[in-house]
């Protein structure tokens, strides 16, 4: 069709309505591993799955690459362009601090949020910028209680009660859903190991043989955020593999490409040190198809 | 070049080579370099209060804050504007009352009104508490001094903060803060603080009924010693009312009781 003259620019609308250059920065999440957010009434949780290249030293003193604290009350776990990412996480923190020391309080979540989509909307209107390719988690609590938002390319901030994305995270949306009901009473090791067992839930049935690295962070009242020890993680990843029942058809009834193996995501989307290949993409947006 | 020996300045009334020179009819805008040296152009600047408010007292109690403050604003020592009230709601939350020059007063007031508006925008049930605004106020004051251009204010700010806890606290032209159970401006501070300190029990905080009369009983003696207050006066209540709400009001005016009957014992009445 008439696609290829409306995709590069993303101040040029397609006949169709779309701006096509967001949504191939949505793609871009779609690169990044599976990372979920789910909350209960006392805590808010992230999970994320980390693909560690054996070479690199993936978790030293607790940093890790997925998730990152903004503030004692916020945190933030990503999928897509890490280093999109990592300005974000700045700008983040630089909000929260600058409004530390204005009102010697906690920024309010919410707010938090909705200005972070307010200023992500420039780069899908303005000719000689572009979308951030990350899509992005925030867990919160404040005077309000608990959070989850899900901030995406296309500036769109959605308040969730949990929320999965990234690569085939259509399974873990689903397990998310069929569970969700339950979340409000958990308590925090219910919580956690619900989230481990979504990302079970979107491998489909090529579970690994070896144990996935998981990455947990937590945060709620009385409780400063925190991304959790690898000794944590790994306690609570054979705990959720314990209590959860073993993965049946059901569970990923939505989970596209099924019979791909589970391939490493692009490395270039987690380092960022590349731009992605587009030449693959189809011509619709979003049909599940996810790398 | 050189008469009788003497080195001639090169030009009179203009820069002086090597220093900082204000150029005639800039207003000085505040740039640390300009207030160190002495000011040899035409621009002047007033620092003096002109309309003032006189004293603002605070006291805190067990459910909530009081702030009262007489209703006279003072041009010198006029007892210019004698129905003003010094005492603002700001939201559910925050009671304050200002002091100092009263123009100034009004101008934060309007620069607090377009952060409640903005507030309200945002449209999610989030209203700002008295330790933020008090915080706020603090840092925007302490710039103003430190660009030698101060609003000349001293404010008392109160009301319910998280967890339906009384706050009180004062914020001076300098931007010196502080939270207590009782804060004061003006001559409240030499006058009713050594008052209210005096009638404070030592193992819980005042109710409401003792924090109404003490303000009743302060009122009263800034009004016979204080020149520069009048008998009337508004009292600002934020008091905690249920888990969910405060009751925030302000409320008045209200009289001093002025006993004068001891005149008739003075000599030359």
């Amino acid at each position: 069709m008439f696609r290829s003259a409306y995709e590069n620019d993303v101040t040029v609308f397609s006949p169709q309505g779309r701006l096509h250059q967001v949504e191939y920065a949505m793609e871009a999440v779609k690169l990044g591993t599976v990372t979920v957010g789910l909350k209960s009434e006392e805590y808010a949780v992230l999970i994320a799955l980390n693909r560690p290249d054996p070479l690199m030293v993936d978790s030293e003193n607790g940093q890790q690459r997925k998730i990152m604290a903004i503030d004692s009350h916020i945190g933030i776990s990503t999928a897509g362009l890490m280093a999109d990412a990592r300005r974000i996480t700045k700008h983040l923190r630089s909000d929260c601090l600058s409004y530390n020391t204005a009102y010697q309080s906690s920024y309010p979540v919410a707010r938090l949020f909705q200005n972070l989509g307010i200023k992500l909307q420039s780069g899908t209107q303005t000719y000689d910028r572009r979308p951030y390719g990350v899509g992005i988690l925030g867990a919160g609590y404040d005077d309000q209680g608990t959070h989850i938002f899900q901030v995406m390319p296309s500036a769109n901030v959605l308040n969730c009660k949990a929320m999965a994305i990234g690569a085939r995270s259509q399974g873990a949306r689903s397990y998310l859903e069929r569970h969700l009901k339950s979340f409000a009473d958990c308590t925090k090791d219910q919580l956690i190991c619900h989230g481990i067992q979504a990302i079970r839930a979107s491998m489909g049935s090529e579970e690994p043989a070896t144990d996935l690295h998981i990455n947990v962070a937590i945060v709620g009242k009385n409780t400063p955020f925190r991304a959790l020890s690898d000794a944590e993680n790994q306690q609570y990843y054979v705990m959720a593999k314990a209590s959860g029942a073993p993965l049946t058809a059901t569970d990923n009834i939505e989970a596209t490409d099924s019979t791909d193996p589970p391939e490493p995501s692009s490395p270039n989307a987690e380092e960022g040190t590349e731009g992605i290949d587009n030449n693959d993409l189809p011509d619709t947006p979003s049909d599940g198809a996810n790398r | 070049m050189f008469n009788n020996g003497i080195v001639q300045p090169l030009w009179y009334n203009g820069p002086s080579p090597g220093q900082f020179y204000n150029f005639p009819g800039y207003a000085n805008n505040g740039n640390m370099k300009q207030c160190h040296e002495t000011n040899n152009s035409d621009s002047t600047r007033s620092t003096a209060m002109i309309t003032t408010g006189s004293s603002v007292l605070g006291i805190k109690f067990d459910q909530g804050v009081l702030i009262a403050a007489d209703t006279l604003v003072s041009y010198g020592s006029l007892s210019r504007f004698q129905n003003i009230d010094r005492i603002f709601k700001i939201n559910d939350n925050i009671i304050m009352g200002g002091g100092g020059d009263f123009a100034d007063i009004q101008s934060i007031m309007r620069s607090i009104d377009q952060k409640m508006i903005e507030d309200q925008c945002y449209a999610d049930n989030i209203a700002m508490r008295p330790k933020a605004l008090a915080t706020w106020m603090t840092r925007v004051l302490y710039n103003r001094r430190s660009r030698m251009n101060p609003l000349f204010i001293d404010v008392v700010i109160g009301g319910i903060d998280e967890n339906n806890e009384p706050y009180l606290a004062n914020v001076d032209l300098r931007g010196r803060a502080f939270s207590d159970y009782v804060v004061s401006t003006g001559f409240a501070r030499h006058l009713a603080l050594p008052l209210v300190r005096e009638k404070k029990p030592a193992d819980r905080d005042f109710t409401l009924e003792e924090a109404s009369e003490l303000i009743r009983q302060c009122m009263e003696v800034l009004y016979y010693r204080d020149t520069k207050n009048s008998s009337q006066y508004t009292v600002g209540v934020c008091k905690v009312k249920d888990s969910t709400s405060n009751q925030c009001d302000v409320e008045g005016p209200f009289q001093v009781d002025e006993k004068w009957s001891f005149a008739k014992m003075v000599k030359g009445y």
